[in-house]
């Protein structure tokens, strides 16, 4: 199963147009590791609306392109601290590897 | 009719640059023109310094986020036409209708939808410009002031009492006038009369609510009460005949017509409201005071005063507006005597 739905990029491909698909995938490969290094430093500070809302920012993203595990991931971390609960394990390392894969494929999806 | 896809100035507010470059992309492939902010402090800036059509709202920000523009936005008189329409993920749907509530024209769910996306922007910019027209065609007639009032209040087409000062201003033998002179004349007088007259009337507080010919009805103190409307009235009426002095100077220098207008007030209780249809209305007065008024305007030209107004009205001013008794008239087919006062122009 690929990281990134099919469907989903076609329709964004779509929507911005053959030209401006690289700009956008520029766009994610350079802030999702800003994003999620902010979630790391939003957890030792305890830092709970910002490790919610740069959840959040990723989630949407992920779910732009399409990249359906990342989103589903960034989804279950905005959700555990919209109820104050920080506990979340070796989930952040989970989610970055899934950026990983997303992002080795989206390299290859540009035009 | 304009088409309604004619492209608008908007502003796309999002803190994910994604975001932002699949909407500005999406928007500019259709003709608009595209400006971008990262967060909502730097949204109100532009907003406040260029002048926008729409507004695409991103509710998850830093700084300040969607809730606080919006809220900012439809607080500011300068801001608050500006449609805005709330960008937002599907789980977010409480804040979205929170937004809706508040007054924001639209939402939009994100990852957007492009023929959505493009539906909602074109019918937003189609809507702000059918109010822009509305609301310029009411500052025609009306202060800035009126125009928002009405805009706001929606025009319910029902009635009410109100105590308003009521005008009729007219030109003296405008027939005649107009018999002897080109049409194209007689129209060009006309509309610089009009042009001074209505800038008398509006800079006062006044409501121009009829034209007909060559004569003009107005309302003050109506639809939004100032306490003052009397001394508004015949202040204004001043101001129309010390305008006309200098119209007539110039026409004069250019061997142009010259005219004398007479000008009626009387104040108390109207019925005020909109009547019409939905799709064509004016706001108008109606009851005795308002045929007082057209009566003593009537009676201008005979008693060799271009401002007549009666006891209530002239009970409304200050003492340096200098005002003569005329004593009671009888008007036809009105049962009981009024008196009648006359303003004096200032030399």
């Amino acid at each position: 199963m690929p990281t990134i739905d099919p469907a989903t990029f076609n329709e964004l491909k779509q929507m911005s147009g053959a030209d401006f698909i690289n700009e956008l995938i520029d766009a994610f490969l350079d802030d999702t590791p800003d994003m999620i290094r902010n979630m790391y430093t939003a957890l030792d500070k305890k830092d709970i609306e910002s490790f919610r809302r740069n959840a959040h920012s990723l989630k949407s993203n992920a779910n732009t392109f399409g990249a359906t595990e990342l989103g589903a991931l960034a989804k279950e971390l905005e959700f555990m601290a919209r109820e104050n609960n920080l506990e979340v394990g070796d989930r952040l390392e989970i989610l970055n590897e899934a950026f990983g894969k997303a992002a080795e494929e989206l390299k290859g999806m540009r035009t | 009719m304009r088409s309604a896809h004619e492209p608008g100035y908007l502003l796309v507010v999002d803190d994910n640059k994604v975001n932002r470059i699949l909407l500005a992309r999406g928007l500019e492939g259709d003709g608009h023109k595209v400006e971008t902010a990262e967060h909502g402090k730097q949204a109100l800036e532009k907003l406040r310094s260029d002048s926008f059509d729409l507004v695409l709202l991103d509710i998850e920000m830093p700084e300040m986020n969607g809730y606080q523009v919006l809220e900012t936005c439809l607080q500011d008189p300068e801001l608050r036409d500006i449609p805005i329409i709330m960008t937002s993920s599907l789980d977010e749907i409480d804040s979205v209708v929170k937004c809706v509530e508040l007054g924001a024209e639209d939402y939009l769910n994100k990852p957007v939808n492009p023929i959505l996306l493009r539906a909602r922007v074109n019918a937003s910019l189609e809507k702000k410009r059918l109010r822009d027209e509305q609301r310029k065609l009411f500052r025609t007639f009306a202060t800035k002031e009126v125009a928002d009032e009405l805009l706001k209040t929606g025009f319910s087409l029902g009635g009410k009492y109100v105590n308003a000062s009521v005008m009729f201003a007219d030109i003296r033998s405008f027939t005649s006038i107009s018999e002897k002179h080109e049409p194209s004349d007689t129209i060009e007088l006309l509309n610089n009369y009009f042009a001074l007259m209505f800038e008398a009337i509006i800079g006062h507080h006044g409501t121009v609510n009829q034209l007909e010919g060559d004569g003009l009805m107005a309302i003050f103190g109506a639809p939004i009460h100032h306490d003052g409307h009397r001394e508004h009235a015949v202040r204004a009426a001043l101001e129309m005949i010390a305008l006309l002095k200098g119209f007539n100077i110039e026409q004069a220098a250019q061997n142009k017509i010259q005219i004398k207008i007479g000008i009626g007030i009387a104040t108390g209780r109207v019925i005020a409201g909109y009547t019409g249809t939905q799709h064509r209305a004016t706001y108008t007065c109606v009851g005795d005071t308002v045929n007082i008024a057209a009566r003593i305007e009537n009676h201008t030209k005979e008693a060799q005063h271009p401002i007549l107004i009666d006891q209530y009205t002239s009970e409304g001013l200050t003492n340096d507006i200098e005002v003569e008794s005329l004593g009671p008239m009888l008007f036809r087919g009105k049962q009981q005597e009024i008196r009648i006062f006359a303003v004096k122009p200032k030399e």
